[in-house]
């Protein structure tokens, strides 16, 4: 390595410019990765005169280090495994029921990246494609969970700096008086920067019916920032199907700047019996085989009733199943129970429920 | 006359990356960190005007490059800097501080000299700068 021509490379600082010496291919991908982010950063920056001329030889000098020859070949499965996706990919599949498209759109864009990755250390210019996203669905299909999982693949891949997830709603937003908003979305913005902006129920932003809201000079600071600084945040915007749509045709800005509209499906009663089994396992809970059965007509009872919230109904029945379980091991104070007898939900606990009492009942169980 | 305050003060201005990279330091050891710029830059002027609030709950440094890009598009010709206090002593201590914006030109200071009873002489450091009002200081 010739030495620098100018004299502020001698100093110990965190030089991240400075190429550092290669033993082997390992190191020369950690160096691309970490490499990365900081030369994106740079390209962003708004440094006046003297500030931006300075960095440009130290990026230029890195991005020769690290290219890979034309007749390189990699190995994508290794770079797979280096960047830790596939048990992240691994754990969503595991853990999360059915959402088969958003699986799929999960997978596409981490391997998008991962290429992207691969191809930079070529040499191939790859711009950084804009993860902007909406998720819409019913309540209780996994908006928030995926966008929590979404944060940490982008973080693995190293598409965000950070992958911390910053879940907001219009209060967080949106200010009371004239000159509050502006400040209050900028405060949010900067927190969630180097990670995902996950902004529940969007729609709320937008009011048609009140002109002089102050939502409106929200979206436009939201709009502003995710085209200037897509580097640094991805935002998500999450509510329900219709009215996202509506608020999206009042904002055609917004819908343009969003590059992935994710529609979570309503779960079937199959797969909403497995999410009751697998919330039941992670508190080492189980169903007695009539229990199982009487779950899976309840189930489809409370389908067909008014504010059926998915995932979240079928928690909050398990959480009152487990009271009533609780209180009938209690009623027989004279009864020894063993450990089974714990874990085990019988169908008594479910067959409680107002679900079954009032079939037609307009009101949800309780 | 370059003018040498705060930490870091002898070395080359830093880039943007350079300044994030401290940004990210002092965010790391759980130290907000603030904006503050003036156009007195005398060594003892204490007062400088705080851009914004101080940055609590940031993770990262993007946040404080962008309020420090505002900044200098709002005073191109001031003096900033960032500061990062320490909150674990229960009370105020910045913990660092430095420039990350200076005028293009500074004139530097006068050395004035008073005489006093006997052979006294009182010296006194003068900024040239300050022989505008606020605000012209240095150009815009």
């Amino acid at each position: 390595m010739t030495a620098p021509p100018e004299r502020r490379q001698g100093f110990g600082m965190a030089a991240p410019g400075r190429p550092a010496p290669q033993q082997d291919g390992r190191a020369e991908e950690a160096g691309g990765r970490s490499a990365d982010p900081a030369g994106q950063r740079f390209a962003q920056g708004q440094g006046q005169g003297s500030r931006s001329a300075e960095p440009e030889q130290d990026s230029s000098a890195e991005r020769q280090i690290d290219l890979l020859p034309e007749d390189a070949t990699v190995n994508l499965a290794a770079e797979r495994k280096a960047a830790g996706i596939d048990e992240l990919l691994d754990a969503l599949d595991r853990e999360l029921v059915g959402l088969a498209p958003i699986k799929l759109r999960i997978q596409e864009i981490a391997a998008l990246l991962l290429v992207d990755q691969v191809r930079e250390r070529f040499g191939l210019a790859a711009t950084r494609p804009s993860l902007h996203m909406c998720f819409t669905g019913a309540p209780g299909t996994g908006k928030t969970t995926v966008a929590m999982r979404m944060a940490e693949l982008l973080h693995r891949v190293g598409y965000l700096e950070r992958g911390h997830l910053v879940a907001v709603t219009r209060d967080d937003l949106v200010g009371q008086y004239v000159g509050h908003t502006a400040p209050k979305t900028k405060e949010v913005l900067k927190r969630a920067m180097g990670g995902v902006l996950f902004i529940d129920e969007a729609y709320y932003l937008y009011r048609a019916d009140n002109e002089r809201d102050y939502g409106q000079e929200s979206i436009e600071i939201l709009l502003q920032v995710m085209e200037n600084q897509r580097d640094k945040i991805v935002v998500v915007l999450a509510g329900y199907k219709d009215r996202m749509d509506e608020f999206f045709a009042s904002n055609p800005g917004m819908s343009s700047r969003i590059a992935h509209h994710l529609d979570f499906p309503e779960y079937s009663l199959d797969e909403l019996a497995d999410i009751a089994q697998l919330m039941l396992s992670e508190v080492r809970y189980r169903l007695s085989e009539d229990a199982e059965a009487t779950l899976r007509e309840y189930l489809s009872r409370r389908m067909q009733q008014p504010r059926f919230a998915n995932a979240r109904s079928v928690r909050n029945a398990l959480e009152r199943a487990r009271l009533r379980h609780a209180n009938r091991l209690l009623s027989e104070p004279d009864r020894a129970w063993n450990r089974d007898d714990l874990m085990r939900l019988e169908s008594a606990d479910l067959l409680a429920s107002r679900v079954f009492s009032e079939p037609t009942s307009e009101s949800p169980a309780s | 006359m370059r003018i040498t305050q705060g930490t870091f003060s002898y070395l080359p201005d830093f880039t943007d990356e350079e300044i994030a990279q401290q940004a990210q330091y002092a965010i790391d050891n759980g130290w907000p960190l603030s904006v503050e710029f003036t156009d007195d830059p005398h060594p003892r002027n204490n007062y400088w005007d705080m851009w914004g609030l101080p940055m609590f709950d940031l993770t990262d440094a993007a946040g404080v490059l962008y309020e420090v890009n505002e900044c200098r598009k709002a005073y191109p010709n001031h003096y900033i800097k960032l500061n990062a206090y320490d909150a674990r002593y229960g009370r105020q201590t910045t913990a660092l501080s430095f420039l990350v914006n200076r005028p293009e030109v500074e004139p530097g200071f006068r050395l004035e000299r008073q005489e006093g009873p006997g052979r006294v002489v009182r010296f006194t450091t003068y900024p040239y700068a300050l022989d505008k009002p606020k605000g012209d200081r240095y150009g815009s």
